[in-house]
């Protein structure tokens, strides 16, 4: 059943879903960008753990005022707190955790996804372009489920879920799930099913996407 | 064989010569041993190899190093930031090599020098730009790819505290790549706020074992 909404999904709707897919007690690893708002729609109930691939579980909202230490900061950068039960360890052990397969869910922004699951988000190939890649491609592939957020076309219009990446790619077949604000997808048994459509109808959208759409 | 202590920074980093591989610890600024670098910058040394997560922010630490023309060859993972503004203007000028890593191949590359490891098959970065040219591997239907360790001249490094063993304590998320910088270094070099007697870390705490610690200098609480 794929379900309708007559308005496209703000920023916030977005976080809120992708926070409210979140099973409880899940240890999870938020993307720097979109992917960081979705901690403001957690609830404490979730018992949701944050990962931050810097080496820190249990890592609380962003510091403010005197809560601000240079030494406490999170993956772009960012003085964040920490809440009880937090640990601290250091980067081989954070991406062991990560590439281990310890981690729940991991959300990513990116600039496009192939039907077979296939991420790009690390460089553009743009000539002259000095590429940063992070820890994109860890978090791409370690995670027990690889969560996407993105506008689903891009300033000209074009699907940002494609039948090939024309970008290079960051991890091979490791995204289970997209949330754009037109829709949101599920990638499984080598098929894209569409579980919401969003101030589109699935028609429309699968007009506009060049890949075999499915109803959830 | 405890560690040298060192009496100023300076002194800490009088052995670093011409051409030598060196780890930087530090992640942003955190655990970035910026007296550390800046003694390295006072000290000549150059056509150096460096490995650090980033390829230095704005006028301090390791953006001088490259400002300097005093770094060949960096291994990062992240070198273009919103304030790389030297490195980026040395990248484009073709006067610094760039070997752009995943962080945490990064990071396991550094243990694994520390380790003994001589490769590793990884599944980061596989079918990717940063795996052409490299040995692959499927494994139980997954593609992995070969990485080889990344072993060290010298390791500058941030801790908290030592002891006079070299016995380390970091703290919050300033530890980062410390630890294993130091296993991965013929010489690992440590600046902390303070050096305790033996007996003031309780050994359950210790996070460094003063085994990989070559030199430690204090330097007075930053915090």
């Amino acid at each position: 059943m794929t379900t309708y909404t007559p308005e496209k999904l703000t920023r916030d709707e977005m976080a809120q879903q992708v926070a409210a897919d979140i099973p409880a007690g899940a240890f999870v690893n938020l993307g720097i960008g979109q992917p960081t708002n979705v901690s403001n729609f957690l609830t404490a109930d979730q018992g949701v753990t944050l990962h931050t691939e810097n080496g820190m579980l249990g890592m609380g909202p962003v510091a403010t005022g005197e809560d601000i230490d240079e030494d406490l900061i999170n993956a772009g950068k960012i003085p964040v707190t920490e809440l009880p039960g937090a640990s601290f360890f250091h980067h081989a052990d954070s991406f062991a955790m990560m590439r281990g397969g310890h981690l729940d869910v991991c959300v990513l922004g990116a600039f496009q996804i192939s039907e077979a699951g296939d991420l790009a988000n690390w460089h553009t190939g743009a000539e002259g372009a000095i590429p940063a890649v992070g820890g994109a491609m860890d978090l791409a592939i370690g995670a027990k489920q690889t969560w996407v957020m993105m506008s689903l076309f891009t300033k000209a219009g074009e699907s940002k879920l494609v039948k090939e990446l024309s970008y290079p790619v960051t991890g091979l077949g490791c995204v289970s799930r997209i949330y754009t604000e037109s829709a949101v997808f599920e990638l499984r048994d080598s098929t894209v099913f569409v579980r919401s459509t969003h101030g589109i109808s699935f028609e429309d959208l699968a007009s506009r996407i060049p890949v075999a759409l499915e109803r959830a | 064989m405890a560690p040298r202590i060192a009496t100023s920074a300076a002194d800490a980093v009088a052995q670093i010569t011409d051409g030598s591989t060196v780890l930087i610890g530090g992640f942003g600024n955190a655990g970035q041993p910026m007296e550390l670098i800046d003694a390295l910058m006072q000290c000549g040394a150059t056509d150096l190899t460096v490995v650090n997560n980033n390829a230095g922010q704005a006028d301090a630490g390791l953006a001088l190093l490259i400002k300097e023309r005093r770094v060949k060859k960096i291994i990062c993972s992240f070198p273009r930031q919103s304030d790389s503004w030297h490195f980026d203007e040395a990248y484009r000028a073709g006067e610094i090599e760039l070997e752009l890593v995943p962080q945490g191949n990064l990071a396991e590359r550094i243990r694994a020098a520390g380790a003994g490891i001589g490769g590793f098959f990884t599944p980061t970065g596989y079918g990717t730009l940063l795996a052409e040219g490299k040995e692959t591997r499927i494994i139980d239907g997954r593609g992995y790819v070969l990485e080889s360790p990344i072993h060290a001249d010298f390791a500058l490094i941030k801790a908290l505290r030592a002891d006079t063993h070299g016995n380390l304590v970091y703290r919050k998320t300033a530890r980062n790549f410390g630890p294993i910088m130091a296993t991965a270094a013929a010489q690992a070099i440590v600046q902390v706020d303070e050096v305790v007697p033996v007996g003031g870390i309780d050994p359950e705490n210790v996070i460094t074992p003063g085994i990989y610690v070559d030199t430690v200098v204090a330097l007075g609480g930053s915090n």
